[in-house]
Order: structure tokens, then sequence, then C-alpha cells
């Protein structure tokens, strides 16, 4: 099944997939019949214009909605319904569009926070701190600092993370995900509001990330050159439907996308 | 220049998140311990053990607990005051029940009851949030405080309807009722808070703290990462209550002797751990401290001024001590909306690059 991307990365099978979601609000229908499927290893985006639906689809990815219908597939499985911390325990970490970092707490907090799915040491063991909890907290600080080299953010160790700026919460919050250490990431417009050259090392983190720790990606992103160079393939939603599903080239070229989003050039 | 962490250097993790990772603070630290375990106990007489270091104590134990669940959790709750009755009810009923009963123990159980009476009132945190969540809690205060007026079961049968310390000996010596020397009270108290301060905070800097501060600070998302809110809330709501419940039998049975519900446990002694903590710093073991010395101490120290140093009298000296504390909490709050906690650490920042301005 393994097939293999020009660049040499490998992609395996189907990790997720959805089918046929339709979640309504009231009367009010966010996603219709939307099916797709995001393989191991590969960096699928979605995109779409506004409103399109596409933070809903993750928002039911991370189980924070519960569609009306359809099924989520998670490795191989079926998923019940679940509450948003049974899903992240079962290895899907996401980034939030407008950031959703803990403010009170250090960068370092954060992440840690972030593999709060992976400790287990009891309440009486933390209370004594010596002993079990504290080999578990320098275990698990040790992965942190891996990824606190990785993004190169050592000096804001330490600071509360709300007193940094915009870009460094936005990458304080990516080391977040990536400290859970999931099968799948999900990314909300992880570049919304940065410039050029945040942007770029931004890619530079999700491309490394992906090559380097073999995480499967799905992100959503309005910044087509963006889309167009990380992307494997790409779902394009549209008023809560899908409107197409393929390669960047396919989607560019679809006539359906470039009326609906994309648009032309007069 | 005095205060300074440069040259103070950490090699591994683990002396890297030790509870004071400066040596001064350390040392100072480890210093007004010793001196209160080792000196006070030889200097102590009746009136500063009940008019300074006791209500201190206890009100610092208080102050954590309350701490725990608004400052680090970010559950707003109006019910302490019913929650340290339960700590002293049921302190009352084990020293009875169980004469022989060491006191460490008795004050330890009436916390553990507490921590399961406030996980009952807890409950509602889950749908509940903010503002309607303090109103939510005010009426457990109202309903503990009302079981213990009217049940008589609880003061037993008592015609005062009060409970009052039998007395209780450790290692020999009385601890509770009229005979205990101040000394061992004291270091009773001491002992109990120092032990759990540390507890605290060993809770609060690893898995279960960062749960629940991931709570406070933003909840949708603590969820999606992996928190389960219920457990986290739930926890919170015990361990304050644990604490609250102690506070409450230490102020029973060491402090005041006796205790009568509306008065000892009063809504106006919620508040006043509520302010404890908003003045102190919320979220801060330090704060906590901090905020209960503020509004145990300082009255004190006003009125010994007023009273004993220009010889005003009395009643003219009470009602300026509580204009004056009024005015001190403003100026508190209006210099550092956090708190002393943030007070001292913005201190403690300056300090540490004096005299150079960065």
């Amino acid at each position: 099944m393994a097939e293999l991307t020009q660049d040499g990365r490998k992609i395996g099978d189907i990790l997720l997939e959805v089918k046929n979601i339709t979640l309504a609000f009231g009367g009010v229908k966010a996603l219709t019949n939307i099916s797709f499927d995001i393989k191991e290893g590969e960096i699928r985006a979605i995109i779409g214009p506004n409103g399109a639906g596409k933070s809903s689809m993750l928002n039911v990815i991370s189980g924070f909605y519960h569609p009306q219908q359809g099924e989520v597939w998670f490795r191989g499985q079926k998923r019940g319904p679940m509450r948003p911390y049974e899903v992240a325990r079962q290895g899907i970490a996401r980034t939030f569009q407008n950031i959703a970092l803990f403010k009170g707490m250090s960068t370092l907090d954060n992440l840690m926070t972030g593999r709060i799915t992976q400790m287990h040491t009891n309440i009486l063991w933390q209370a004594l701190w010596k002993g079990p909890a504290e080999r578990e907290e320098i275990a698990h600080r040790e992965k942190v600092e891996r990824i606190i080299d990785f993004l190169g953010i050592q000096a804001i160790r330490k600071t509360p993370v709300g007193r940094l700026p915009y870009g460094l919460q936005k990458r304080v919050e990516l080391g977040r995900a990536l400290a859970a250490e999931a099968k799948l990431l999900l990314l909300d417009e992880p570049m919304a509001g940065m410039n050029l050259e945040e942007k770029e090392d931004m890619c530079r983190f999700i491309l490394d990330v992906n090559e380097e720790f073999g995480t499967t990606i799905a992100l959503i992103e309005h910044d087509m050159g963006v889309v167009m160079d990380l992307s494997d393939r790409v779902v394009v939603l549209d008023y809560g439907k899908k409107l197409a599903d393929g390669t960047p080239n396919e989607v560019r070229n679809d006539p359906a996308v470039i009326e609906a989003y994309l648009g032309v050039g007069h | 220049m005095f205060y300074r962490e440069s040259g103070d250097f950490k090699t591994s993790y683990s002396a890297d998140q030790q509870t004071f990772p400066i040596r001064l603070d350390r040392h100072v630290v480890y210093g007004i311990l010793a001196f209160a375990f080792l000196v006070v106990p030889f200097l102590i007489n009746d009136y500063w053990e009940k008019s300074v270091l006791l209500p201190f104590l206890v009100w610092a134990m208080a102050a954590l607990g309350l701490n725990i669940l608004t400052g680090f959790c970010g559950q707003v709750s109006l019910g302490t005051g019913g929650f340290m009755a339960v700590g002293a009810y049921a302190c009352y009923k084990l020293m009875v029940a169980f004469p022989w009963l060491n006191m460490f123990i008795v004050v330890i159980l009436a916390g553990l009851i507490t921590a399961m009476v406030g996980v009952v009132f807890g409950l509602p945190s889950l749908r509940i949030k903010g503002f309607y969540l303090a109103v939510a809690t005010l009426a457990s205060q109202f309903f503990l405080v009302w079981l213990f007026n009217k049940v008589p079961w609880f003061y037993n049968y008592s015609a005062s309807g009060m409970i009052s310390a039998p007395e209780r000996t450790l290692f020999g010596i009385p601890v509770t009722g009229a005979e205990a020397p101040p000394w061992m009270t004291y270091l009773f108290c001491l002992t109990l808070v120092t032990i759990f301060a540390f507890i605290a905070h060993n809770l609060v800097r690893g898995r279960i703290g960062r749960s629940w501060m991931a709570i406070r600070d933003m909840d949708i998302a603590a969820e999606i990462i992996g928190v389960p809110p219920l457990k986290a809330k739930l926890s919170a709501f015990a361990v304050s209550s644990f604490y609250i419940g102690m506070s409450g039998a230490m102020l029973f049975a060491l402090y005041l002797g006796s205790a009568e519900p509306n008065d000892s446990f009063g809504i106006a002694k919620s508040f006043l751990v509520l302010f404890m903590i908003i003045i102190g710093g919320l979220g801060s073991i330090l704060g906590s401290f901090l905020g209960a010395a503020f509004l145990t101490l300082m009255p004190v120290l006003l009125k010994n001024i007023m009273v004993g140093w220009f010889g005003w009298p009395a009643d003219l000296a009470a009602h300026l001590e509580l204009l004056l504390i009024g005015a001190l909490i403003m100026f508190f709050l209006i210099v550092e909306p956090h708190g002393l906690a943030q007070l001292w650490r913005v201190t403690k920042e300056r300090l540490r690059l004096w005299p150079f301005p960065h």
C-alpha cells in the first residue's frame, strides 16, 4: 500500500476517514454529507471560503462537535461518541484558529500540559513529589525540551505566554500540540496573521515535523501558495459541501473550485 | 545586587524545578522555618498565640485551600465558611467518638470528610461557571450552616447548640482544651500548615496542577488537548475542601475551643478567605500566606499602634482600624491588581537587575 511522494516521503494506509458527515446547528447545515480520508504520513489541506465548514470539520474530528449523521474512523476502527479528551488520548492533537494557549502558564508548562495524556502518577505520589512523580516529570521534561530545541524557543521557556508576541504564541501552540506526540496533528490556520518570515518558519516546522517524526498533518489554511506547496492532497469545502478532492494541481485546475474560491484573473 | 540569580546555575532538570530555585530564597525560607520551629515556641505567650500566630496559621490554611480552587482551577467559591464548619463538626464528632485517636489524624480525617462533601457541592461546577457558580456555592454555605444548626446529632444534643473541644493530648501534653500550652497548639498548627503548604506546592507544579490551571485559563482548549474536565474540577474541589476542612478543624479545636455555626462559620468567613486570596494573589502559594497575614495581622498591628503607642481610646481605634484596612486594601489592589504575591515577584525581578535598569 505504501506509496512514495516525489520528495521521497512514505504515504501509508488510511489513518482517519470521515464518512458522510452531516452536522447541523438547528436549521443551519454546517456540513452536508462530507467524506474524505487522511492517509498516514501525508499533509492534507482543507481549504474553502469563510464559513465553508472547515473549522467545523476539525471540531468534528477532535470530538468537540458530534455530527447528526456520519461516522469517523480512526486507525481502522469506527469511533463511538467520544468526549474531546478521549479523542486526545487516542492520539489526535490540534491547534486553534485564534490562539488557545493557557495564558497564565509559562511556555514550558504549556508544553508540559500538552503531554498530560501520557502522565499518570496518582495524586499521593504527586503530593510527595520525590520518587515517581519527579521521575515522570523529568522524563517528560526531556521530551518537551527536545520540542523546545526544535522550535527554537529556549529563551522564552519560563516566560508566561500571555507576554509573548503573536508569532511566538502561534509557535508555542504548535509546540503544545507536538508535545502530545500525536498520530494526527490538526492545524487550524497555523499561519493566520503572520508576516512572510514567520510564515516561512512555520512552513519549515510543519514540513520538518512531517518528515522527521512522520506525523500525519491535516491543516486549514487560506494562503494558497502555502497550501499548494505543502500539501500532498487538498479537499475543498464550500457552504458545507465538498467541492473537490485531489492533489494540489488537480484542485487548482478544477473549474468549480476556481469559481467558488480561487477566483479568475480579470 | 543583594538578590541575584546570576551564577546560580542549574545542571539538571531536577534542580531546575525544585521548590525554591533561587539560592537566597531557599536560605531565607529555611531560615524562617527554623526560627518558627526552634525559636518561637520558647518565646510564645498566650497573647501571641491567640491573637497573632494561631489565627494567621488557621486562615493561611483556609486561604491555601481556596486558592487551589479559585486561584489555580478558576472556580469561584463562596462556600468556604460552610466547608470549614464541616471540618469543625467532623473534628468534633471524631474527637468525641474516638478519644484515643491522635489529633493529627483527627484533623486529617476531618479534612477528608470535608473533601467528600466538597466534591458533592462541586458537582454544579461541571455545568456553571464564574459568578453563577459563586451563587451556587453560596447555597452550600447556607445549607451547611443551617444543617449544623438544625440537626442536634452534629452537636451531640448539647443544650447551648455549641460544640466545644474536649481535652486531647499529644505525647502526654494537652493540645486542645483550656489546659493546652500555647507552644503546643502553635507547633501543632505550624507543623500541619508547613507540611500541607509543601504538598500544595507539589500538587500545583505537577500534572494535577497543570490540569487545574489549564481548566482555569481556557477550559475548552484544555479538554481538547486531553484534560478531563470532570476529573480536574472535582479533584480541585476535593483538595481545596480538604484544606479548608482542616483549617475549620484547627479553628474549632485549637484556636476557638468551642464553636457555633452562625458566628464561627458564617458567610462573612467565606468572604474573608476570598479577600485574603485576592489581596494575597490568586494562583500563588505565597499569596495565600501574604493575604492571610494581611487580613489577620494588620488589624492587630494597627490596634497596637493606635491604642498602645498613641494611647487613643479603644472604640475610636476600632473604627479607624476598619477605615484603614479598607484604604490599605484599595491601595494595594490599585498598585498591583494581581495581589501582594505579584508585587513581591515584580520587586524580586527589579532587585535582580539592580542597580542596572536592563
